[in-house]
């Protein structure tokens, strides 16, 4: 067990060693270079710039500026934001925090329907409701997320006035209630794509544990079929799940891009967005070092709790 | 009817099914999945049910415990159950009934148990569910039963997860659960069909022994008349959904009196005891040579200290002339696939020599074996999973030898004329595998690696997911075309009654090695290490000796 973790530890780090030469290199490629930007300034002379790029230590060899980089990112100094100076770790965790509020409901949600669903379509084969979620799920991944946003503001704000059109709280306010409220539309909408993904495999996974032989036996035992389903069914279809749901993890904390522009939620994935609209690299190398880090740490995490639940693997 | 239906609902019955139909949905090749069968299970007995796949044997079983699928109902007819007819009942009673009055094992142990719950839990389990006892009361139960089905160290199995176990330990935790009510009737079935030979004679004796002991009335599904030799009581024989013949076990074992019966049993591969007579060869050169054939499977790392290293094959040496078979007999993991796997170069052998007509193909890359590959061919165990759902059966004869360059038109021919030569009529050619039966496909598995006209045929479990009559039909061909072609062939099997049929001589293999090889003769009648001995005592319904009077041990 910890042999296997020190592997898959080992197998992460070179993963991310090399995410990080990739997006460093693709970065300083970028037409105008790191300080784009500022060339953009009518107040910035040639020389300023060039006085800058000195200051930033940007004219050296590119991988002598890629070890600079990463020797502090290893020590904790991620750089500083070209926008307000701040410390890139600062700008992320005051984004992150609403983003975990939004994905966390949505994720919560999707995994609470969409296993419901998943388990009543596979007990229910070929039933209306079984029907009804195939479509339905094929409808929530065919529709871009935007326009289900678009028309909830539309419907649940617009015409019936139930709930704020966007931002994560009113000024002045910031009750929990409040957070409630506000919360309420964006992570229905955003949930709606991961409820359809989710049911559709929790469909399959319990379709494939209750063809099961063990299913059979809990029958011959006398078994209810309510137990078997929660006791039997459940727990042996829920194993593939967890896969799925250590690659749905970094996106819980990286945000959803449409959704957060869409509701202007300040979260994650509007920081992205902003950055790169203002060409502020140390923010966007940041973000892309630190979704990285989400990707390793889910799957890793994902395979560690696998292990915890399946003995199979737990004692061997 | 083979025969009249019995006084219902007499004293010493404690299970009665008279006229019992069960029909399948429409469009399905038979209307009926069991048609109009009557039989008693007596108190204190033994029935056997024994038929090929198909036969309604395990739908007959499913109707008495109320666990068909949706699909498939009873039509007519009764099951009579302490004065209780089954068919009918509400789905509660129905549940209620299971595992409290009868219980099932099946066949498969490794997926019958729940791989996440521990031993004790799926115990425990059938006694929660009736709401039978305390949870102390039942954890000290569920213990006692891991005893009296000969488990050891009980207190350990309790908190066992199930992949932990052997199959045979398996089985014996599926029987532990099955007896945990104490129920009048115990339905198994096949649950022997997976296990090794030693393992089935085991749980065999343990079954007869709980039977007797607590006076239980058993209905043994099974298809192999050495196990129904071994205890049944009476038997019951099914062909296509009808019962076609019952009695007493001595009745139906030595004077069958329908021909289905009698062709059944004589189906059955014996230990001739005999041996083959040879084919004249025509060189003495061999075609193969195996030398201290070593592969040891490696698991873990060795730099953490924490490697598995099993050896599968252990210095294996034998030679093979042509015209010849040897049969390569072990139990499972006893290597013998992992041999047929590294003389078809499908594995690398770690060391030793593999000589191929003269010629040491052990350390051959794979494109200088390449050229050798037609040569040596290999018929597989599963007949479903072997031959692409997807290609015609033209087109998995012709593939081979097209791309070792054969003209298409000279491969097809020759498809067309190997197809009627294992006898398949010429339309098979267009057909898909699905459309034929197992032998069937079998019989294309074989066509197709008789395409190159090899030297060496290596037969991995050829028969083994083969019904009886089907078996013998398909020993018979490999037999016929050995005869005819002069091909050596390497038959590995678990069986050793099949090996007994088709084998010049047998190795019998043991831990990777190869522990006695001989003619049959020698190895049935006179085997001289201890491991055959026990392998050939293990072989349900077999007296070598005394054939063909073997009957229900007493």
């Amino acid at each position: 067990m910890p042999r296997f973790l020190l592997n898959r530890l080992s197998q992460s780090i070179v993963l991310l060693v090399i995410v990080s030469i990739i997006g460093f290199t693709v970065l300083n490629l970028m037409p105008g270079g790191p300080l784009a930007q500022f060339g953009l300034d009518p107040g910035m002379t040639q020389k300023d710039i060039a006085r800058l790029s000195e200051q930033l230590g940007l004219n050296r060899p590119l991988w002598i500026q890629y070890f600079d980089w990463a020797w502090r990112l290893v020590q904790g100094d991620w750089g500083h934001s070209y926008r307000d100076g701040s410390s890139v770790l600062t700008v992320i965790s005051r984004h992150l925090l609403a983003t975990l509020l939004l994905m966390g409901t949505s994720t919560a949600l999707a995994i609470a329907i969409g296993s419901w669903i998943g388990i009543r379509g596979a007990t229910h084969r070929y039933s209306l409701f079984d029907y009804c979620a195939t479509v339905g799920a094929m409808v929530a991944l065919s529709v871009p997320t935007f326009w289900f946003g678009l028309i909830g503001i539309y419907i649940f704000t617009l015409k019936l006035g139930w709930v704020p059109a966007g931002n994560m709280y009113a000024i002045g306010d910031g009750s929990v209630l409040d957070y409630l409220h506000h919360l309420i539309l964006p992570s229905v909408v955003l949930s709606l794509v991961h409820v359809a993904i989710w049911s559709r495999y929790m469909r399959t996974a319990t379709l494939d544990a209750l063809t099961q032989d063990f299913v059979k036996t809990a029958r011959a035992k006398g078994v209810s079929e309510r137990r078997i389903l929660l006791k039997h069914v459940v727990g042996n279809a829920l194993l593939p799940m967890i896969t799925l749901a250590g690659v749905q993890l970094p996106s819980l904390l990286t945000g959803a891009l449409v959704t957060e522009t869409v509701f202007t939620w300040p979260g994650m994935g509007r920081l992205f967005l902003d950055s790169l609209g203002y060409s502020d690299y140390p923010v966007v190398m940041g973000l892309l070092i630190f979704s990285a880090v989400l990707v390793v740490l889910g799957n890793l995490i994902a395979d560690i709790v696998v292990a915890v639940v399946d003995p199979r693997i737990r004692l061997s | 009817m083979a025969s009249a239906p019995l006084a219902a609902a007499s004293e010493d019955v404690a299970l009665s099914v008279r006229d019992l139909t069960v029909s399948l949905p429409a469009g399905m090749e038979r209307v009926h999945a069991v048609e109009s069968v009557s039989f008693d299970l007596k108190r204190s007995q033994i029935l056997c049910i024994i038929g090929e796949s198909g036969s309604g044997k395990s739908v007959t079983a499913n109707a008495i415990m109320g666990l068909l699928p949706k699909s498939i109902r009873v039509s007519s007819g009764a099951i009579c159950l302490e004065g209780m007819d089954l068919v009918g009942l509400s789905s509660d009673r129905l549940r209620d009934l299971r595992g409290r009055v009868v219980s099932m094992i099946f066949q498969d142990p490794l997926s019958a148990l729940n791989p996440l719950m521990t031993v004790g839990a799926q115990i425990e389990e059938v006694m929660a569910s009736h709401d039978v006892g305390t949870p102390h009361s039942r954890r000290s139960r569920a213990i006692d039963l891991l005893i009296e089905v000969g488990l050891p160290d009980p207190q350990l199995m309790y908190h066992q997860y199930p992949f932990r176990l052997s199959g045979g330990q398996r089985q014996r935790v599926m029987i532990a659960m099955a007896l945990a009510l104490e129920p009048a009737i115990l339905i198994a079935d096949e649950p022997t069909t997976a296990l090794d030979v030693t393992t089935q004679a085991q749980i065999l004796q343990l079954i007869r022994d709980i039977q007797r002991r607590k006076g239980m009335s058993v209905m043994f599904i099974t298809h192999d008349f050495g196990v129904v030799a071994e205890i049944a009581d009476s038997v019951v024989v099914m062909e296509k959904g009808r019962c076609v013949e019952q009695g007493s076990a001595e009745q139906v074992l030595k004077s069958p009196s329908h021909l289905y019966t009698r062709r059944l049993i004589a189906a059955v591969p014996r230990l001739t005891g005999k041996d083959r007579i040879a084919l004249e060869a025509a060189a003495t050169a061999s075609v193969l040579k195996v030398e201290c054939l070593v592969k040891t499977y490696r698991s873990g790392s060795a730099l953490f200290g924490t490697q598995r290293i099993v050896p599968a094959v252990n210095g294996v040496s034998f030679d093979l002339t042509p015209g010849r078979t040897l049969g390569v007999v072990g139990e499972s993991g006893s290597g013998k696939s992992s041999l047929g796997r590294l003389l078809i170069k499908l594995l690398e052998s770690d060391s030793g020599s593999i000589l191929f007509e003269g010629r040491d193909v052990a350390g051959l890359s794979e494109a200088e074996f390449r050229s050798l590959r037609p040569k040596i061919q290999m018929i597989f165990q599963d007949p479903f999973a072997s031959l692409n759902p997807r290609s015609t059966v033209g087109h998995i004869l012709t593939a081979g030898p097209v791309a070792h360059g054969m003209p298409y038109s000279e491969a097809c021919e020759r498809a067309r004329e190997l197809l009627s030569h294992v006898g398949l009529d010429s339309g098979a050619f267009d057909r898909y595998p699905h459309e034929f039966s197992g032998g069937q496909r079998q019989r294309i598995g074989i066509a197709r690696a008789l395409m190159f006209k090899p030297k060496l045929l290596i037969a991995d479990e050829a028969v083994s997911a083969l019904d009886v009559s089907i078996q013998a039909q398909i020993l018979e061909l490999l037999d016929r075309i050995q005869r005819e072609t002069g091909v050596s062939m390497i038959f590995i099997t678990h069986d050793l009654r099949v090996a007994s049929q088709i084998c010049d001589e047998i190795a019998v293999m043991h831990r990777g090695q190869i522990v006695e090889r001989g003619p049959p003769s020698q190895i049935f009648l006179d085997p001289k290490s201890t491991y055959t001995r026990e392998l050939v005592a293990a072989i349900p319904g077999e007296q070598p000796r005394s054939l063909p009077q073997h009957v229900a041990n007493p």
